[in-house]
């Protein structure tokens, strides 16, 4: 090899490592990346194939949840019925199923709940013109509250082994054990980024984020791409809460509660913006990675779960700046 | 001025930004009392080289004197403390405080005793105070008044109120003028002479060479980042000047060209919108640019929203191609093949945080997908075709559009509706706050989409380019139809007799570019 092909080479791997660095994903990834690294030297029970799953398996139903999410807050909204919607879904599909419904059927019994939720919400901030803060707070309250009036308050068991399965059943690939949850996140992940890059509504989705009334402006109806961020985001929020459902076996009333906490996070530790406009749906998985990771690994150092929180609001935050700090500097 | 003894001096300023040499070995020099006029084309580091003296950017190299001493400007808040204080076209006034509230932002007085413990904010000397700083900019604006009651010219005047309040020695204003009606030109000019006296200096950005040419006592002209030439107003012309910002003899200004008129395209009947938009009539025909003329507040930007049906109208018909077409929303009117460029590029006309290339097929997106995927090839195809055609000068189609000067980003705009293949263009103010150069590029621009059969409406408060560029023009006053005049019968005297029921004497709102056509 010549001096001068050996530069070029030199050069242009050069050029593709300042590409992977300028990835607006970078920032986070390169925090992951150092969390699993530290809990791998830290700790000997980190980096084995069962926590790794266990993490995977944990995680996707956030993840999924906040694929839709993340759609919402490009748009420049927030989504707070998260949790809630997650609840209803696996609740209805328990109902269904305990009512001897077949499994199918009763799956997506769950998922046109949560549909229903989102496009109320998705309703109420286009024709009613509510803010979405104000709107998703009312169904979080309602959705959660038929939880209880439904069941009066009383988790429902006996669930098939067959709709368990959804959230239980580990896939033999190569050799190792791959839960099924994370099969289906990873099935939405690449429809949502495809969506979200991609489509035509991908684009009107940023547009709308970016300035909703340049957006309207140009002949397109933001009505309608909200209408249908936040039904998509009830949509996935379900496909969460029957996959937790199935994982846990047992439909209760208080199940998720929260959640749409831990969905958030996810999405603007994944380098979403807070006023819209801009994040992916891979900066989203990263991010619902990241807090997955950190949840797992300060149970593993020990951290008492009462202390748990506190750290997890400290590093969320830590985060959230990192990556701020790292995007002023380009 | 032929004092030596510079209050300010800047000296070999450069700054560079990521693939961007803003500013190359500028200097600059303003005295006490002097007003000096900044002018160049966007992009010609006008105000890169005010955000280096504010404060709001770091220089790279370079040095600033002030009175002699070298400073080195760390910050806004540092600016401040040294006497230079920045007014920004965007206002930075908080709409739901007073204005003496505003003036005092950050430095509130506070009351004695206990109430200084506490912190209280000592209102009534606030209120006093600022009523004097009012006085001195001759405001008749009330201290208590808050700031959304007030007139953009009014909120102009509490910021200069506010840049007096912390003993600005040199004032920046950044295109001061661009959202003034006439008079309230003439007012900020007597503000400006005001503290002229005061022995203030200020150094004013702006576009309109008229304006240079009765305001200032020198002009600095600045291209591609450096200093181009200087001098004082006793030798200026605009013939000069404008040879200096661009480089190069601009001989057409408004290329207007014989175009065969065509068939009525668009026709408007009682178009109406309660207690804004009156009755509003008329027909515009293939290949016609019908120019709407008026005072600010004239119903004209709100003729074009009803139009489009960016609001609700309250009555009237809209005929393409003798069609009657039920327009109530923009999606309506985008699918009748109308197209609006906006007045307010940044906020209306387009998504500043997207690329170049989203910002032009946004209205055209369906026409780029295959069963809504979007075909990524077709996409830059289109978009680098456009920004090729309408010399768009971006990096690459992948820049966000805030990083655009103001006349590529209008450039932009109006690549968005050219894909979309209108029938009838509105255009609203389309050569507000854009250089020269961009100006005579959109209006030759503006005469082959005639030349191609588009119907164009062109609302401009410059009667030169009125004048210059259309075929008719309908004169609007308080929201009706005053007259429509053909391009023979139309001169400045008709239009504004018609626009104000009376003839001001001053002449009206006119760029000197134009009086060199």
């Amino acid at each position: 090899m010549t001096t001068a092909t050996s530069k070029r080479d030199a050069t242009s791997k050069r050029s593709i490592w300042r590409e992977i660095v300028g990835q607006e994903e970078f920032g986070v990834f390169l925090i992951l990346l150092v969390m699993m690294v530290f809990l791998t030297l830290y700790t000997d029970t980190f980096f084995t194939s069962t926590n790794i799953f266990n993490i995977l398996r944990a995680f996707s139903w956030i993840a999924i949840a906040a694929f839709g999410q993340c759609m919402v807050i490009i748009t420049g909204g927030i989504d707070l019925s998260t949790g809630s919607v997650m609840a209803l879904s696996g609740l209805a599909s328990a109902m269904l199923l305990v009512a001897g419904v077949n499994i199918p059927l009763a799956v997506i019994g769950g998922l046109v709940a949560g549909l229903l939720v989102g496009v109320l919400n998705g309703l109420m901030i286009t024709k009613g013109n509510l803010p979405p803060f104000i709107a998703t707070l009312g169904t979080l309250l309602m959705a959660r509250g038929l939880c209880y009036g439904l069941t009066g308050g009383w988790p429902v068991r006996g669930l098939p082994q067959g709709f368990r399965d959804l959230g239980q059943y580990d896939i033999p690939i190569a050799g190792l054990a791959v839960p099924l949850p994370l099969i289906f996140m990873l099935v939405f992940f690449a429809i949502s980024a495809l969506f979200l890059g991609r489509t035509v509504w991908g684009y009107r989705i940023y547009a709308v984020g970016g300035n909703e009334t340049a957006t309207a402006l140009s002949g397109i109806s933001t009505d309608r791409v909200k209408l249908m961020v936040y039904s998509i985001a009830g949509f996935l929020a379900a496909v969460g809460g029957v996959l937790m459902t199935a994982r846990l076996g047992v439909a209760a009333p208080t199940a998720a509660q929260g959640y749409e906490l831990d969905v958030i996070a996810a999405v603007f530790v994944g380098g979403t913006s807070v006023t819209g406009g801009e994040g992916t749906i891979l900066g989203v998985l990263i991010g619902a990675a990241i807090m997955q990771v950190l949840r797992n690994g300060l149970v593993l150092m020990g951290v008492s779960a009462y202390w748990l929180q506190a750290v997890q609001g400290l590093v969320i935050v830590s985060a959230i700046m990192l990556d701020r700090l790292r995007k002023r500097r380009r | 001025m032929s004092e030596q003894d510079f209050n300010l001096r800047m000296e070999g300023i450069s700054k560079a930004f990521p693939g961007v040499q803003a500013l190359e070995d500028v200097d600059f020099e303003v005295s006490a009392g002097e007003v000096v006029a900044l002018v160049g084309e966007n992009g010609a580091g006008k105000s890169t080289l005010m955000k280096v003296l504010s404060g709001a950017y770091r220089k790279d190299t370079g040095r600033i004197f002030l009175r002699d001493e070298e400073v080195d400007i760390e910050s806004p808040s540092h600016a401040q403390r040294l006497g230079i204080s920045i007014i920004y076209q965007e206002f930075n006034l908080t709409p739901n405080q007073t204005a003496a509230a505003n003036i005092f932002i950050a430095r509130e007085p506070k009351q004695k005793g206990l109430g200084r413990v506490l912190n209280f904010v000592d209102r009534r000397a606030m209120e006093r105070e600022a009523q004097t700083h009012l006085e001195r900019v001759g405001a008749r604006v009330p201290a208590t008044a808050l700031i959304r009651d007030l007139s953009v010219a009014q909120q102009q005047m509490v910021e200069v109120a506010k840049a007096l309040a912390v003993d600005a020695r040199i004032i920046i204003m950044d295109e001061p003028t661009s959202a003034l009606g006439e008079d309230e030109v003439e007012t900020l000019f007597e503000i400006i002479n005001t503290l002229k006296g005061q022995g203030i200096a200020i150094i004013f950005i702006t576009h309109r060479l008229e304006e240079v040419l009765r305001i200032a006592d020198r002009v600095i002209v600045l291209r591609d980042g450096q200093r181009v030439g200087s001098m004082s107003i006793s030798e200026a012309t605009p013939e000069k000047i404008i040879h200096l910002m661009v480089g190069r003899e601009l001989t057409e200004l408004f290329p207007k060209e014989e175009i065969q008129i065509g068939e009525p395209l668009l026709e408007v009947r009682g178009l109406t919108r309660r207690d804004v938009v009156h009755d509003v009539s008329f027909t515009l025909r293939s290949g016609e640019i019908l120019g709407f003329a008026g005072l600010v507040g004239a119903g004209r930007t709100e003729t074009a929203r009803l139009l489009f049906g960016a609001d609700r109208k309250d009555g009237g018909a809209i005929y393409i191609n003798g069609h009657e077409m039920d327009i109530s929303s923009p999606v309506d009117a985008v699918s009748a093949g109308l197209g609006l460029v906006p007045e307010d590029r940044g906020n209306q006309g387009l998504v500043l945080l997207l690329p170049v290339l989203e910002n032009i097929v946004l209205p055209t997106l369906n026409g780029h997908a295959r069963a809504g995927w979007v075909d990524r090839h077709q996409t830059r195809e289109t978009a680098g075709d456009y920004v090729e055609k309408l010399n768009i000068r971006t990096p690459s189609l992948r820049q966000r559009a805030k990083f655009l000067s103001g006349g590529n980003q209008q450039k932009v705009v109006l690549a968005k509706w050219l894909a979309s293949h209108p029938k009838v263009l509105i255009l609203d103010e389309p050569t507000r706050g854009i250089d020269v150069g961009a100006k005579a590029e959109v209006h030759g621009l503006m005469s082959r989409l005639a030349q191609a059969g588009i119907g164009i409406i062109m609302i401009s408060s410059e009667l030169q380019e009125i004048l210059g560029m259309s075929d008719r023009v309908l004169v609007m006053s308080e929201g009706r139809v005053a007259a429509i005049l053909n391009r023979e019968e139309a001169t400045q005297e008709v239009i504004m007799a018609h626009a104000s029921g009376e003839i001001n004497n001053h002449v009206v709102n006119m760029n000197s570019e134009g009086t060199a056509a």
